[in-house]
């Protein structure tokens, strides 16, 4: 029974001599790999050099704070609930007075755990964030002898007041445009 | 007497760590070949261009768990390694690793000992190393293991008599079995004195000694014996540490012992061409070769490195049918062959 027409009948071919005494098909095998002796490496020295990454490159998430260095975050969970691959979670707190200059809005994030091993870099998160507050950035996510040392709590996410993260450079107009219609579906 | 003893002792202990050396810097410059066959770059993290990387891979060979397994036969499976370290080393003692050297009016030669049956002493040896790779497999008692080692066993005894012929025929062809002569039968080469190299006399031979060189010291295409996709390790499957560590070392000392023979037997040796020609003084001449030695058996290390990174191994019915059914006729020929030349030189 033909059930396709890409089906080829197999020939059990003698080997002619060239191909019995082996040697030619070797020669022609060794002048190959002779060439990639001399050929441009591909491999790329990682820490001293870095691979030239594109200008939307998703990596190492940020906890934003707004310009009198409080944090956005109110830990509505939409994040968690948009993540995939579920590495997000925390626990919300509310907060107390004297406590303005430190949490934007009433509610925070008192825990905000990163799972980096689960994490799948897609931004979903992002796109979710009603608060502009979590962002990917440029920075590729460090590699660690422990699990544990890939929990990333707010202590490595959140930026720090003096020392401000830029992420306007993955915000390219496309980016933003994808994020508007994202935003007014999840609206519905 | 004393100062023939030191000057052998110094020999000895020179040509020692010389292999050992040039073995260590073996696994470095795989990595290294293998890696720049594939468009990487290699070890580069240890020292400049990554060139302590053997003192590190030694290292971690030191400290790594000693695992001899409860069902192994304790003995033996201690012996393996020794055996296979040491019928690797011996061979290099026959070498001549260059011409004599002239100090103070005394003639001292740069090869250990100039037996008169040298060919033969290195088949012996070579023959021994069997041994080492079987009593290995067979101690660890693991069926891998043991599957492993009759493989190494059948195929390196088959590959010998290839080999065994092949040297018949240039033995009917130089007249001695002392590498001593050999070399300087090799003397001069292209210059004032027109006198080839033994592998422009002996091409098929030379062509059959080099394929068996590889099956003998079961590199690829010849590597079944630690076939990973079928036999997990092969031979070495329960072995670990510093133990595993002499087994592939003993796998690179046997591939710097391979490439010096054939260089000695078919490419001169110690000589190299125009070497009458520049009107040095013997010694710098002796030092010269030595290096040209050396250069030689590089470039066939190399060889074996490329060959590797280039062709998939042999199914083992094709390594059979290949030693057995192709080669050992072609050395009965070359045998006739090379007979009725010297007798027909002979008659005119």
């Amino acid at each position: 029974m033909q059930l396709t027409n890409r089906s080829k009948l197999v020939v059990k071919k003698e080997m002619t001599f060239a191909e019995k005494i082996y040697l030619p098909a070797i020669l022609s095998g060794v002048v190959i790999t002779i060439k990639h002796l001399f050929r441009r490496k591909a491999t790329v020295k990682y820490p001293e050099k870095q691979r030239e990454i594109s200008e939307i490159w998703r990596g190492q998430h940020v906890l934003k704070r707004d310009d009198k260095g409080a944090e956005r975050c109110t830990a509505c969970g939409l994040c968690a609930v948009a993540c995939p691959a579920e590495a997000i979670t925390m626990v919300a707190a509310e907060r107390k007075k004297g406590e303005e200059n430190l949490y934007r809005e009433e509610k925070y994030a008192a825990t905000y755990e990163i799972n980096m091993l689960r994490c799948i870099f897609c931004g979903l998160c992002e796109e979710a964030c009603p608060k502009e507050a979590i962002f990917l950035t440029d920075r590729i996510v460090s590699t660690d002898y422990e699990r544990n040392g890939f929990i990333y709590g707010k202590d490595k996410l959140v930026e720090d007041v003096n020392e401000r993260i830029d992420v306007t450079v993955r915000q390219t107009p496309a980016v933003l445009a994808f994020k508007e219609q994202k935003k007014l579906s999840h609206n519905k | 007497m004393t100062e023939f003893l030191i000057y052998k002792l110094i020999l000895v202990g020179s040509v020692f760590g010389i292999t050992l050396f040039v073995a260590a810097y073996s696994t470095y410059a795989e990595r290294k070949v293998a890696a720049f066959l594939q468009d990487r770059v290699g070890p580069d993290r240890a020292g400049p261009f990554g060139i302590f990387q053997p003192l590190a891979d030694g290292m971690k060979f030191i400290y790594k768990e000693e695992i001899i397994p409860v069902v192994s036969n304790k003995f033996l499976f201690i012996l393996g390694p020794c055996l296979a370290m040491l019928t690797a080393m011996m061979a290099g003692v026959l070498i001549p690793w260059g011409d004599t050297l002239i100090i103070g009016g005394k003639t001292y030669s740069l090869q250990i000992a100039d037996l008169n049956v040298g060919v033969l002493y290195v088949f012996g040896v070579v023959s021994i190393g069997v041994y080492g790779i079987m009593i290995g497999g067979w101690a660890s008692n693991n069926k891998f293991s043991l599957l492993g080692a009759i493989r190494a066993s059948a195929q390196m005894i088959s590959y010998e008599i290839a080999m065994g012929l092949s040297i018949i025929a240039f033995v009917i062809m130089t007249g001695t079995l002392s590498l001593g002569e050999i070399s300087a039968q090799q003397a001069g080469g292209v210059g004032g004195d027109w006198n080839m190299w033994n592998v422009v006399y002996q091409p098929l031979g030379f062509l059959i000694f080099i394929v068996c060189a590889f099956a003998e010291c079961n590199r690829t295409p010849f590597d079944l014996p630690e076939c990973e996709t079928e036999l997990v390790g092969g031979y070495h499957t329960e072995y670990s540490s510093m133990k595993l560590g002499f087994y592939l070392f003993a796998e690179y000392i046997n591939m710097f012992v391979s490439s010096a023979m054939i260089s000695t037997l078919y490419f001169g040796g110690y000589n190299f061409p125009f070497m009458n020609d520049l009107g040095l003084d013997h010694n710098t001449i002796s030092i010269i070769g030595t290096l040209m030695l050396f250069a030689k058996i590089s470039f066939f290390i190399f060889f074996f490195m490329w060959i590797r990174w280039t062709i998939p191994r042999f199914r083992y019915d094709q390594l059979m049918n290949l030693g057995w059914k192709v080669l050992i006729p072609l050395s009965v020929a070359n045998i006739f062959i090379t007979g009725l030349v010297m007798l027909l030189i002979d008659k005119l």
